[in-house]
């Protein structure tokens, strides 16, 4: 399971092929053809359907990450698919912490394969403020989790305050990101997760 | 009828406008470019989401300072979405009357809070009206079988 986190993010397609099949295919065609894949769009938990799309994977060395946006906004889910998926990634949306937490499979106890979507997801990128679950408490249940811990979180948040950030921070968070989001803050946060990889 | 190069002239003079009178900020331009080919509805989406997050957001801080006992909590909560979806699309003006909502919600200052709602409402009208006629220019533009300029 960490290495589907750490392949993930780095160009080590072996270990993808051991770990998880359907990552076996993603990585394989990717990394041997760089032709053009047929890859499942990501699915809206907010009610917007997934269907089967082709899309190339561009060069050899642009990591498609799957990321799952979870945002009480509208508006902000819909401004981050798009900035995500501007960056070659895939992208799952999730309103509210429960939801994101059902799609990772921490719903239900009974799920410990790695066919499951927490073995697709790379990246969570979370709302701090939100109804129910706020993305800290969100970020605190990722991190208790054997299943998911391995996992990025990035918080984002339209508030600039030092003791929130810093409280992400060491609960685990990988990024704290200031809204609203902008091409460049995508950029960032795809070489802060390379550099991540050692 | 105006030919492409006067409506795009148009255009580009009117965007000008809404930035300097404050209507729009950079991050309008943001939304811009991450309009493409593979997705030339973008802005128009994204803004038609915000037109209809405001209205229902304005409708409940109505309603909540209608209240016989306000729940400046819950008003906060509105004003605070309606902040984050403003500033997600430029609407700058909008946003910044947010701001001094939040701080005479945060002081339970019912006078304050029903002149904010007041002066938001007006201002996301003005907005909504401005964007409205932006949008109009541009399919105008591309009627015509011109392009839409990209801003500055």
């Amino acid at each position: 399971m960490f290495h589907i986190h750490c392949a993930g993010l780095c160009s080590s397609a072996s270990v993808l092929v051991i770990c998880c099949k359907q990552s076996f295919y993603y990585s394989f065609s990717y990394s041997y053809t760089g032709l053009p894949l047929a890859l499942p769009r990501g699915e809206n938990m907010d009610g917007g359907g997934g269907s089967r799309e082709n899309v190339t994977a561009g060069g050899a060395y642009t990591e498609e990450l799957h990321v799952l946006a979870v945002d009480d906004s509208l508006v902000d889910r819909k401004l981050v698919e798009r900035l995500l998926k501007n960056s070659s990634c895939k992208v799952t949306t999730a309103e509210n912490g429960l939801r994101a937490l059902e799609y990772l499979g921490l719903g239900d106890e009974k799920r410990t394969s790695l066919e499951d979507n927490v073995s697709k997801v790379n990246l969570i990128i979370t709302d701090y403020c939100m109804p129910g679950m706020t993305g800290y408490e969100l970020l605190k249940k990722i991190k208790e989790s054997s299943i998911l811990k391995e996992i990025p979180v990035v918080i984002m948040s339209s508030e600039n305050i030092p003791t929130r950030i810093n409280k992400c921070l060491e609960e685990g968070a990988q990024m704290f990101m200031l809204k609203p989001l902008k091409q460049s803050d995508v950029v960032k946060l795809r070489c802060n997760l390379m550099n991540c990889r050692s | 009828m105006d030919s492409v190069v006067q409506l795009q002239r148009q255009l580009v003079d009117y965007r000008a406008q809404l930035f300097n009178e404050g209507f729009l900020d950079e991050q309008f331009n943001q939304l811009q470019q991450l309009q493409d080919e593979s997705n030339p509805d973008f802005v128009v989406e994204v803004v038609t989401l915000f037109f209809e997050d405001s209205e229902r957001l304005l409708d409940e801080l109505a309603k909540a300072l209608e209240q016989q006992s306000v729940d400046y909590r819950k008003i906060d909560a509105h004003v605070h979405q309606l902040k984050g979806s403003s500033s997600s699309i430029g609407a700058q003006r909008v946003q910044k009357v947010c701001i001094g909502f939040r701080n005479f919600c945060e002081e339970r200052n019912i006078e304050g809070c029903q002149k904010c709602l007041q002066q938001v409402k007006h201002e996301y009208s003005l907005v909504k009206t401005k964007l409205e006629t932006l949008f109009k220019l541009e399919q105008k533009i591309l009627a015509a079988g011109g392009s839409i300029p990209l801003p500055m």
